[in-house]
This record gives structure tokens, sequence and C-alpha cells, in this order.
């Protein structure tokens, strides 16, 4: 396989595109359902948020929670897309013990937003713009809960209700890779929004991938579709794996069939879930109960007015404000943690050293341990104290790497491990001198060897002062006074 | 005191009001009623400890505290979740349904301060124009002469209604989705009133087909159901498509006549099905009118034939997805285990607990939305409903009520239709066009048959126009003078 992007599948017949088209759904960040009063927590007992409708009690009704419509909207609007101030509730018909009407309430033919975009980064300089087909709301369904008893299934109908946007892709995406991005892209563009906490592992966003393989220049190939993704790396190793499993097919001579799949995570591999056949007709028809949504331009331009920053305009604000280069304000705007962690760190502190504090050491010890800032034993608080410590020159850069390790280990305050540990930098002149005296008199050999001319003896010298203050002593004072006494 | 169950709604709330008679006495004398006409097997829940209670508690208020309903007895149809009862719609998929909610209708009636006596059978599901199948057996007619043929007191509402002919409350709750109001009471020989789409909210009232169930009234006058409907209405948060269009007071100037009114008959709902008697009918019924001085004017509802089929692909459509909840899984029925699988359970669950008609419109609704023939069917069927709204909207530029009579034959023989569905059906021909467009109408009990049994004649007027329906059919009734009782004594 080539490195060069997108990656293709090399076959024994050539190289093999991937098409791919994402649904993302998005649980609204929300205190209440989409269409009820139940609360839309995560975390509680099972049926506890429950209000009658969410049990599908005959003769409730579902009513239209506006704080869910306003997040929508906003959403569409941090995605380029068009609100439309027409759209329909359709029921979407199926049996299932979690689906407590026998419909999902959601959106066909009319969803609420319509044609966006986003951009992803392909490289330094590269993006390349993802079409967003449709968002549209829905409701979420209950759980299911298998594992309790042998005999009996349960179900924990919490989440039935609780509202989600559906975020469906053109097949715009021509690798895994894309494919991780885009996600990490819209997540990243709802969290700032703040229209959804992007929580993967509760399962606040997961995703379908339709995926199907062509030779360049060829029609679309027959897609499958994988559903339940709840990882970004699962979703790239299950688009991965189901490329290749598409493209040996077809170099066998089978064809594919199109068909819904599972990604077992422990296998990596894709399997059957259902075949087109098996496919539900949903019958879907618009709900009675609903009045079609109406938007007026007024309630879409009020809630344009409260969009917050999104990364995209952060990372050009990052980049103007704080003279960051492309990586850095790249970096630094991936995450709205991350985004707030620096801007709190170069208050009043040199941006670039921030930056690099940051992208350097803080996720280097973050990565190593897989964990997010959010989780960070250093706050932004100590990790700038830490930075005042070397900018006043108290410590080296070296010595202040030291005391990073130790309170990313324990979270304990530089200031508190500088005393411990008497790690503070000796800058005083007088007390530098003393040593170097010492040193300058105890080697005449060295000292001959810098007045003959031999300038790198000069590291020798400031070495032994090193060692001598355990490190601490200020290199540049060193210096300066290494330099002075030896030529006098 | 046996004349009380004669009065209306309104002498009894005058009487109540005066505390001429305690309510105690009221709720007693009907109770008292109801145990003696139970042969028409009329209620499906008895509510009779409760009511004796509350009477008790509004006879210890004065009369200054005296609410609009204070004691009034009423009987519920058992499609309205009423707290502390069993709401079952006459089907054995909640034979055991105890809702731990109360519909808005009945809570509006309760803060009113009437009393529920009992809730009525009806057909299952509101699915019928019998009330022949409900699961607790047919409800009889009290019309009926000859109890080796008993008659249908029509549906689905026909509990409602045979309990005001048998006077067994002061008025009654019904729901009407393509003339489930207006046909019993035709058959019955009272009042019925469907109020536009979305006066009343369909909060709490087990769902039949969304956009077209209304609740309504069943009273023995014109003027109980101005009063009636007054406190049933009400523009609720929690049922989106109830309306916030005020209330027009019904009571004002429901005396104040017809002369100048535009009264339009349209020529499509004389129909071939439709006996001599009930073109007879509708001859005097025009005839009154125009003696009061309305204008009498021949309208065309171009639409009206393909009505009935457009209301049975719609109606159906919603009920397949409306009733999908009663799957075995959360509450109701569920048949006896073991089952195979998951499919198995569903299949003996709704197999079992529905009866035949229901199943039958399941599976139509299931079939119109399906895929290859929902455009024919349940598209098609949109298209032409606004078809029919846009007949009455024209209409309504020329005249300002709609004369038609409510069915097309007098109270039928039970039994008799139950293997001919599609005739079953036809019951619905003149009910169904105003529910398919929304609008109030009413059926005002206008003459006997050749059986001498009731007929009713059915008054449509545009969207939000209450007051000028029931001064039109207050005027229809003054001219009828239907004073027809059943014999009960049988």
């Amino acid at each position: 396989m080539s490195n060069s992007r997108p990656h293709k599948i090399s076959g024994k017949t050539g190289d093999w595109e991937i098409v791919i088209g994402l649904e993302v759904h998005a649980q609204v960040s929300s205190k209440l359902k989409l269409f009820s009063n139940g609360s839309a927590s995560f975390g509680s007992n099972e049926n506890e948020n429950l209000d009658f409708l969410d049990i599908g009690l005959p003769g409730t009704l579902p009513t239209i929670n506006s704080y869910v419509i306003d997040q929508a909207i906003k959403s569409g609007l941090a995605l380029n897309a068009k609100v439309n101030n027409f759209s329909i509730f359709d029921r979407k018909n199926y049996f299932y013990p979690d689906l407590p009407l026998g419909y999902q309430i959601s959106q066909y033919k009319d969803p609420i937003v319509s044609d966006g975009y986003i951009d992803i980064d392909i490289n330094e300089s590269e993006t390349k713009k993802i079409r967003i087909e449709r968002l549209h709301l829905e409701q979420d369904a209950g759980k299911s809960i298998h594992d309790q008893s042998p005999e009996d299934s349960f179900i924990d109908f919490n989440r039935a209700g609780v509202a989600l946007m559906e975020i469906v892709s053109h097949p715009d995406l021509s690798d895994w890779e894309e494919a991780g991005d885009y996600v990490a892209k819209l997540r990243n563009i709802l969290r700032f929004a703040n229209t959804c906490d992007g929580n993967m592992q509760e399962g606040s966003l997961r995703c379908d991938a339709n995926v199907s393989v062509r030779k360049p220049n060829e029609a679309l190939g027959t897609r499958c579709e994988i559903k339940n993704l709840n990882s970004i790396k699962n979703l790239m190793k299950a688009i991965e794996f189901e490329a290749k499993r598409q493209v040996k097919l077809l170099e066998n001579g089978d064809t594919i069939d199109q068909e819904t799949r599972l990604f077992d995570v422990n296998s990596g591999k894709t399997r059957t879930m259902r075949s087109k056949e098996e496919a539900h007709d949903y019958r879907y028809f618009p709900d009675p109960d609903l009045l079609p949504l109406i938007l007026k331009k007024d309630r879409i331009n009020k809630i344009f007015k409260t969009l917050p920053e999104l990364p995209s305009q952060l990372k050009e604000r990052l980049k103007s404000q704080y003279n960051l280069g492309t990586y850095d304000a790249r970096v630094i705007s991936a995450e709205l943690e991350t985004a707030k962690y620096f801007e709190d760190l170069s208050e009043g502190r040199d941006a670039k050293q921030a930056a690099n504090w940051i992208i350097t050491n803080l996720f280097g010890k973050l990565n190593e341990l897989n964990k997010s800032i959010k989780d960070s034993p250093i706050s932004s608080k100590k990790l700038g104290d830490l930075l005042d410590f070397v900018n006043s020159g108290t410590l080296s850069n070296k010595i202040a790497k030291d005391v990073f390790e130790e309170m990313f280990k324990s979270s304990k305050e530089a200031k508190d491990i500088i005393e411990e540990k008497g790690l503070k930098q000796i800058s005083n002149e007088d007390d530098i001198e003393e040593l170097v005296d010492k040193i300058i008199s105890e080697n005449e050999t060295q000292v001959k060897q810098f007045k003959d001319g031999n300038n790198k003896v000069l590291g020798w010298f400031v070495g032994q002062i090193m060692k001598l203050t355990k490190g601490q002593a200020n290199p540049s004072i060193v210096n300066k006074i290494i330099i002075k006494k030896l030529n006098n | 005191m046996n004349d009380i169950i004669k009065l209306t709604l309104v002498e009894t709330v005058d009487l109540i009001k005066t505390k001429q008679v305690s309510v105690k006495e009221i709720i007693e004398t009907y109770i008292k009623r109801l145990q003696e006409t139970e042969k028409f097997n009329m209620l499906s829940e008895k509510n009779y400890a409760e009511a004796l209670n509350l009477a008790d508690k509004a006879d210890s208020k004065k009369t200054e505290d005296f609410r609009p309903l204070e004691g009034i007895p009423i009987a519920v149809k058992d499609i309205f979740c009423t707290k502390g009862n069993k709401t079952t719609a006459s089907s054995k998929m909640l034979n055991n349904f105890v809702a731990p909610y109360e519909s808005t209708v009945t809570r509006n009636l309760k803060e009113a301060g009437s009393i529920v006596l009992c809730k009525t059978n009806m057909d299952e599901f509101a699915m019928g124009s019998a009330s022949d199948t409900c699961f607790q057996g047919e409800v009889i007619n009290p019309w009926t002469d000859d109890f080796s043929k008993p008659l249908t007191p029509g549906g689905s509402s026909g509990g409602s209604a045979a309990v005001i002919a048998a006077s067994g409350a002061c008025f009654s709750l019904g729901t009407d989705t393509g003339g489930s109001i207006r046909q019993p009471a035709s058959f019955c020989g009272n009042v019925g009133l469907k109020p536009t789409y979305g006066r009343c909210s369909r909060f709490g009232i087990i769902a039949f087909a969304s956009s077209l169930d209304q609740a309504g009234p069943i009273t023995k006058t014109v003027e109980d159901a101005a009063y009636a409907l007054t406190h049933m209405a009400s523009w609720d948060k929690n049922d989106s498509t109830s309306v916030n269009v005020p209330l027009p007071n019904l009571l004002k100037n429901i005396k104040e006549g017809v002369r100048g009114l535009k009264v339009g008959i349209p020529k499509e709902y004389i129909i071939d099905e439709m006996s001599d008697e009930i073109q007879k009918l509708l001859q005097t019924g025009s005839t009154w009118l125009k003696e009061q001085g309305a204008e009498i004017l021949e309208i065309s509802l171009p639409n009206t034939k393909v009505a009935l089929p457009c209301y049975y692909i719609i109606a159906p459509a919603e009920a397949s997805a409306n009733l999908a909840r009663y799957d075995g899984v959360k509450f109701g029925f569920r048949a006896d285990g073991p089952f195979r699988d998951l499919n198995d359970m569903y299949c003996k669950t709704r197999g079992e607990g529905f009866g035949k008609e229901v199943k039958r419109r399941l599976l139509i609704g299931t079939y119109v939305l399906s895929s290859g023939y929902y455009d024919a069917y349940y598209i098609h069927a949109q298209k032409v409903r606004r078809k029919i709204v846009e007949d009455f909207n024209d209409a309504f530029k020329i005249v300002d009520v709609i004369l038609s009579p409510t069915a097309p034959s007098d109270a039928f023989v039970l039994g008799e239709k139950k293997e001919d569905p599609i005739n079953m059906y036809l019951n619905d021909v003149f009910t169904v066009p105003s529910s398919l467009a929304g609008l109030p109408a009413i059926s005002v009990p206008a003459g006997l048959s050749n059986n001498n049994k009731p007929l009713g004649l059915q008054l449509i007027s545009s969207k939000f126009t209450e007051d000028t329906l029931l001064k039109t059919a207050y005027a229809l009734e003054k001219a009828a003078s239907f004073s027809f009782t059943p014999s009960l004594d049988k």
C-alpha cells in the first residue's frame, strides 16, 4: 500500500478507491427529551427518567421541546448549513421491544437542516470540503439488557425519547483517516457550539458508515452499512477492514451484497447483521400528532447571533492573535478543552512557549497514558506557575521538565516540589563566581587550553559548575562569569 | 323524584344550584337508573362509590362555591383515560389498564364539578359503527322493541349514546373519528356534537386516528351540547394539535334564530343507499329552517364520493402506527408463553389481544403505508383529503351551514352488517367528509322512521363556528320538537 493520501486498497488487479458516507448520531445536549418531560441525563438508575410518553402509554402525546429545536438550529448553523423554515416529523414504523411507541419519531423528507459542510485538514496546508446532506432530529430508543438472566430480557427506557441529531454526510470521504478526521472535526464543532457533549463512551455520539469500493473513474460500487461504531478508532478500523473485504470479494469474482453489518471490536472484523431482504419497510408517514415545524427567520437569526466561536474561527484567531504557526494552531484548536487550557496558560505569558509546553510536554505525557487534557493532573494554573519559575530564572528549562514530570505524577504544585527537592536555580552571581574561581584555580591545564584559543573547553567549565550545583546554576550567568574570569 | 332523570343538563344545573334537590339524590337516582338498564350492556366500568362520595362533598358546599357543572353526573366513553378507573377502549388488549393520568377533557369536566358515574362500552379502539366489536359484548340500543332482534346503538360511541337514550346520565362523552358521535346520536335519538378538530384536547384519549379523533358531548338537547362543550374545550399544551382559538360564547345567541342564514344542501349527499324516509326527512329539515327564515341553497361538494375510501385509507394508516405500542412488552395484555422468539410473542399477543375489526384495519393501514403502495394509497388519499377541504371551503363561501342526513338509515339489527364491512362502512358516508375536513358538525334528532326509531339530521359549519352550528341546530330542534324516548320496560 502506498503512503500517499487518500489511502487506496491495492489488490491483485490494481488500486481500489474507497467511497465512504457517514451517518453520525449526536445526542442533543438538553435537560429534557425531544417530545416529553423525561430527563435526558445519563447514568441514572434504570427506568428512572421516564415520562408517560417514554413508555408509550395510550393517550399520551408528543409535544416539541423548543430548546432541542434551538440546539438543532445552532448545530445546523455551526455546520454551515441551511436551516429549513419548514420541516416535518415523521413516524418510522418498526417493532422492537425497546421502541416504546412501535415507531420512532424522526424526520424523513423534510429535515430541519440541510446542505452543510465541514472542512477537514488533509495535510499541513490543504483542507477538503466534506458536504453534509442533512441534519434531522429523531428520538433515541431504549436499551435492551440481555445479560441479567438466562430466561428474561430487560429494557431500560431512560434513553427512549432522548433527542438525537442524525447528521448525514455525502459520500465525500475517501479513506478511513478522512472518516476519522471528519468525525473528530464534527464532534469538535458540536462541542464548541455546546449542542452535543460528544462523549462517545456514553454513547452521545455514534456512527454508521456506508462503505463501498471502486476502480478509479468507475461507477460507485455496492455499499455496505456498518452500524453503531462507538469510537473513532473503531470507525477507522471497521472501514479499513470492510474496504479490504470488499476488494477481496470483487477480485475473486464475487459480488457485494448490499447489507447492514456490525463491527466486532475483538476480532476487528465486520459481519452481517441483516441482508437487504431482511431490511425493514419503515412505512414513514408524517406524524399526525405533531404539526409541521415552522421556523421564523427571526428565531434563526437570533440563534445565529449566539453562536460561539467555532474551531475554524478559533484556529484563525490563534494564528493572528497569538502568532501561532498553522500546526500549533490546529492542534490547540482541535479540542475545546485544549483551546481553553492554552488561552488560560498564555494569559500574560509567551504564547509560543505556552503552545510548546502543551503540545510537546503535556500531550506527550497524556498520550502515553491515553488520557485527554480534561483528565490532566496539571491544571493550566499549575503549569503557568511552573512557566513563571522558568521565565523568572528560578528554574532552568531542563529542571523545569523534571519538575513537570513530578507534578504530573503527584499533582503537586511546582513551588512545593522545588522547595522539597531544593531545585531552585542558583542565579546569585557572587555564589557562582566563588565556584568559578575554585574550578579555574584547580584546573590550570584547561585554562591554558582556553588561552591558546580552544573555545570548546568553555563547555567543559560550564559542565563542571553544573556538576557542582547539581544542574541548578543558571546556565547563562555561569557562561557569562566563566568567560569574564577566563579572559581576565 | 323519578322526574330528575327526565331533566336536561341545563335544567339539572339549575336544580342543583338552587339546592332544591341534593346532589346525592340526583346521583342515587341516576345510579338506580343505570342498575335498571344493565341489560343494554352500556357500561364498561361503574364508578358509583366515588360518585356518591363526590356527591356528599358537593352537598357540603355553599351554593356560591358551586362550579358550572357541580354535581352533574356524566358517562364517559371508555377511551378517555380517567385516573382511578380502568380505561380499556373496549379491548382485551387493555382489559386491565389503569392510566396514571387524567385526560384533559375529563379533567376539565371534573374541575367544573361534574361527577363521572361510569365508563361506557364502545367499538374496540373506536373502530366500528355498531358497537358490536366491544370485548365485553355488544351494546344494545334502548330503542330495541324485540330482544330477539336487538338493535345497534350505532358506534363507536354506542355506549355513551345508549346511556343518554336510557336517561342514565345528564350527558355523556364520545369521540368522533368518522362519525362516531353523530351516527350513534342519530340511532339513539340524542344530540351528538363533534367540535372543530383541535377544540378539545386529545391528551389522554386513546388514539385511533390522530388527525381525525375529536371529543364531543352526547346530550338530550342542543343547548345541553353547547353547555357541555363550553366546559370540555381547551387549548392544551399537551396536545400540539389543539388550537388556540377562543371558543365563542355558545349559549349567548343560541336562541336567536336562523333568519337570513344560508343553509346549503349538497346534491352529492343524495345517494342511492339512502332510503325514501331519509330523503323525506332531509326535505322536512330544510323546510323547517326555511320556515324560520333561512335561505336554502343547493350546493356541490364534488369530491364527496371519494371521501369514504379516502377515510378508510387515512384512518387505518394512522391507526396502524397508533396501535403499534400494544406489543405485550410494557403494559396491557400479553399472551401466555412460552414463546419461540420475540416475533412469536408479538404475533400471539396482538393476534389474541385485538379483535377482528381492529386487525382488519391494522392490516389495511399497514398495507397502504407499505413501500410500493404508499403513493397509490396514502399519498393519493392525502391529496383527496385536500380536495375535500377545498370543497367545503368553496361551499362556505356561499353558505353558513350545511344540512344533510346523519346516517343513511335508522338503527339496524345488531349483527346484520357484521360480516359485510363495506356495507358497515357506508354508515359513515355523511359524517366522514366533515371529519376529514376537521369541521364542527352536529346530529339533531329530527323524527322517527317507519319502524318508530329515531332519525337524525346533521349540520356542518366552517371551522371554529360552533356558535353558528348550534344556533342552527337549536332552530332545527325546536321545529322537530322531538320528544320521544324509548320505553325501557320491555
